[in-house]
């Protein structure tokens, strides 16, 4: 232990011998990591976002369909349960949050044009805390309750349709015999979403009014259910499958929605990958800091080895004085990454690129996501791949023949 | 040979591990470079080819505003003989006119709201990739039939197939009742859900008798020869619209405005990564010069006694400096460019590439292309950030005192 103390003063004091040297390494080390981490945390809040926008539309962690479903949309695929009887099976499940909905393709027609969107009849209690929509931001008010006679629209499809709250739409569909199903509805509330896309694609009614315009009483497209975690949405998918038989089908959100899916595991592999990158970038760099320590201490070593110290003292000396650069150089860049993205966490606007972000799914505001992980994953990485590339200098200077060392010419 | 040049190269090759460090950041680097550049141009590329075939083509011609709002009375009047007299004058045939509706499609047991497209069945398969990706049946053959095409998707939906009746229903431009009766002439299916679901054509002449258009449609797609000539298209086409209608002119960045963005939003953060790589370099050659002029004090002061100016002394170092960028960043270059090509031959394709690729319609492999620009563009970057770290080590010469670093340690 002793010993360690004297080689880690040595190193320490080594460090500073070529202090301009150390500091542009230094520099080097603190750019890089505060760029692996910055960058990082633009990534993480920009898919995150995507993610959990992506879930809430898809909707939900987990969801239960008739088999049919998901590859034909239609009225005549729906769970037979009714709401008392999910209710006794999700009783104690332990989930945090489900609801069931009507779902169905739909045209609604203003005085002035007309569209094709998605009818979501839903029960408004149930869905507030599985919903993308925040029902405080809505203009004028969001649906009461299962019963409510108006319709909720996005923003976007107001403007295309023209029309406004307290004017009339009319919404046609289909019942289970083909018959043209449609009814009058008054707008009461106007939603923005975090894409236009999404405000064009969806129009809510309350649930029971759906199912009697569509003649389906008791009918039900879709349960969703929510856990704790979109990343862990095992618990919840278990409990589900457990309580129900096969004439239904759970799927998780990420079978769903492949692309989201994939984005989420693409993006812990982008992260080690950049770190990667950078490192390899800093090593060049680092080694031949230490390459150079060690030749101009030649005689120094070769002093020391004559004097009885160990070779693998003069190792453990070098790699120490490494570790410490490192080491002053992450904690740099730590404090910078953090201090730079802290102002930025309000969001940054980036709407000036809000459509193309749309095609990644992604919104126009961006929130940079500073996660411990990815800051310990950054730091672990440079430690241990800087121990590694410190190892060839080194052993170098640790095998140097004292009298041979000697005589070198400083 | 010049002996700055001399002094320079031997200088160079003092300590021969130092300097192919920093070469091998400065290669490392440039192969990166060039490689990520290739890919990223050559998907950018792809990814515009790809969504503008498919439906939008290059330019398209359409009244003030319906582009944004996509209304029905958003029209341009007249559509066919424009269309004609465009093609005659501008001595292209891929130009296809067409309108747009929106229509609730029923068949025996389905019903879907789908966008319906009236097309000029002649002309269509010039400006679109759709016609020629009927799966099943053929594409429409005449101006009036009352015939549909729909995407594979959409006969899945409807269960429907070629030889089916469907009914469609919506309102025309005036906002009336229209509806039509067609049959099923073709099925496509271009692998891309949201275009086999939503869309289907008819013929133009059916289009505008059923929802009312008075001759009229909604816009006039128009393919030239390649994306680089698509503004002189554009202005050439503006200069033949007659001046009494109210028409504009779009290309296709403001046609498929998330094509472009998406495009910048990842070049901007692609750069980022670029600009921190090339910083890192631009230090390990900082830290280098530093050494071998901090190490060469002694030497320096011994010539600048002899007469030596500091600032011939500089032009030194920048000039090591320089050759070592030169060597690193054309071995850079030779090795990013094999690399790339080889690559380009055998094809890159990543775990789970294939569902991003298809959120921007491009294929699951891709092909990376060396072009004058991704190969260049990195490297000379590089090789200034080079020349930039060499000059702080240069500068410091000048304020060294000879007799002083003669005797410095």
């Amino acid at each position: 232990m002793r010993l360690f103390g004297v080689l880690l003063q040595l190193a320490w004091r080594n460090l500073w011998r070529n202090h301009r040297r150390t500091i542009v390494m230094l520099s080097a080390v603190s750019v890089g990591v505060w760029a692996m981490i910055f960058m990082t945390a633009l990534t993480r809040g920009m898919v995150d976002q995507m993610i959990v926008d992506g879930i809430k539309t898809l909707p939900g962690h987990v969801q239960m369909h008739d088999p049919e479903y998901l590859d034909d949309p239609s009225i005549n695929n729906l769970i037979s349960m009714s709401d008392d009887e999910l209710e006794q099976k999700f009783k104690d499940s332990g989930i945090k949050a489900w609801a069931s909905r009507v779902k169905v393709p739909a045209v609604i027609t203003s005085e002035r044009d007309s569209r094709g969107v998605t009818l979501l009849g839903i029960d408004p209690v149930a869905e507030r805390d599985l919903m993308f929509v925040d029902y405080e931001e809505v203009e004028g008010r969001f649906l009461n309750d299962a019963n409510d006679k108006g319709i909720v629209i996005g923003r976007k499809l107001s403007e295309t349709l023209e029309t406004e709250i307290g004017k009339r739409v009319v919404v046609m569909s289909q019942d289970p015999d083909n018959d043209i199903a449609d009814r009058g509805f008054r707008v009461v509330g106007i939603y923005s979403a975090s894409t236009g896309a999404v405000e064009e694609a969806y129009v809510f009614v309350g649930k029971l009014t759906a199912q009697k315009m569509l003649g389906i009483e008791g009918g039900t497209s879709e349960v969703v259910f929510v856990g704790d975690d979109y990343r862990n949405v095992d618990s919840v998918y278990e409990s589900v499958v457990a309580a129900v038989d096969s004439t239904v089908v759970v799927n998780r959100w990420y079978d769903v929605d492949t692309y989201l899916g994939t984005m989420m595991n693409v993006m812990d592999g982008f992260v080690l990958v950049w770190v990667v990158v950078i490192f390899l970038a800093l090593s060049f760099g680092l080694v031949n800091t230490l390459l150079m320590a060690v030749f101009e201490r030649v005689r120094e070593i070769g002093l020391m080895l004559a004097l009885g110290m160990k070779p693998a003292s003069i190792l453990g000396q070098i790699i120490i004085e490494s570790m410490l650069l490192l080491a002053l150089g992450l904690a740099i860049g730590d404090l910078l990454a953090i201090a730079s993205i802290l102002p930025l966490t309000g969001g940054i606007d980036i709407s000036f690129v809000g459509e193309g972000m749309e095609m990644f799914g992604a919104a126009s505001v961006l929130y940079p996501k500073l996660y411990s992980n990815d800051i310990v994953l950054a730091n672990v990485v440079v430690l241990v791949l800087g121990f590694l590339a410190s190892l060839s200098p080194a052993w170098r200077a640790s095998r140097y023949e004292p009298v041979e060392a000697l005589a070198k010419v400083g | 040979m010049n002996i700055v040049f001399r002094l320079a190269w031997r200088n160079l090759w003092r300590h021969p591990k130092r300097t192919w460090l920093t070469m091998g950041a400065m290669i490392f680097s440039n192969i990166l470079l060039v490689f990520m550049m290739s890919f990223q141009f050559g998907m950018y590329g792809l990814m515009i080819e790809n969504t503008l075939k498919i439906f939008t083509g290059h330019i398209q011609v359409q009244a003030p505003g319906y582009l944004d709002d996509k209304k029905m009375r958003q029209t341009v009047p007249d559509i066919v003989p424009l269309a004609d007299s465009l093609r005659r004058t501008l001595q292209n045939d891929r130009v296809a006119a067409r309108g747009q509706a929106f229509a609730l499609a029923s068949s025996d047991d389905r019903s879907y709201g789908i966008a319906i497209f009236g097309v000029e069945s002649q002309f269509e398969p010039k400006v679109s990739s759709i016609p020629g990706l009927i799966s099943d049946g053929r594409y429409l053959n005449d101006n009036d039939a009352a015939e549909i095409i729909i995407g594979s998707v959409l006969a899945r939906n409807l269960r429907v197939t070629v030889g089916d009746e469907i009914t469609l229903l919506g309102s025309g431009v005036d906002g009336s009742f229209a509806a039509a009766v067609v049959e099923i002439v073709g099925v496509f299916s271009s692998g891309i859900k949201d275009i086999d679901r939503n869309i289907a054509e008819i013929p133009l002449g059916l289009f505008q008798d059923t929802f009312f258009m008075e001759g009229a449609g909604h816009q006039i797609s128009i393919v030239g020869d390649d994306l680089d000539s698509v503004s002189e298209l554009q202005s050439e086409v503006r200069a033949l619209l007659p001046a009494t209608d109210d028409l504009v002119v779009h290309d296709w960045s403001e046609l498929q405005p998330g094509v472009k963005q998406a495009i910048q939003a990842d070049m901007g953060s692609a750069f980022f990564m670029y600009l921190i790589l090339v910083v890192l370099v631009a230090f390990s050659v900082l830290n280098t010069q530093l050494m071998s002029v901090l190490e060469r004090t002694r030497e320096f002061g011994i010539v600048m006694s002899l007469g030596l100016k500091p600032g011939k002394l500089g032009r030194l170092v920048v000039l090591e400096t320089a050759l070592m960028g030169l060597m690193g960043t054309f071995i850079g270059m030779l090795a990013g460019a094999a690399i790339t090509a080889w690559v380009g031959t055998v094809g890159f394709t990543l775990p789970g590439m294939d569902e991003m690729a298809a959120q921007f319609n491009l294929p699951a492999r891709m092909f990376p292309q060396v072009s004058a620009l991704s190969l260049f563009a990195g490297p000379l970057i590089v090789f200034l950030f080079t020349l930039l770290a060499s000059i702080y080590p240069a500068v410091r010469l000048h304020w060294l005192h000879p007799v002083a670093a003669m005797r410095a340690a």
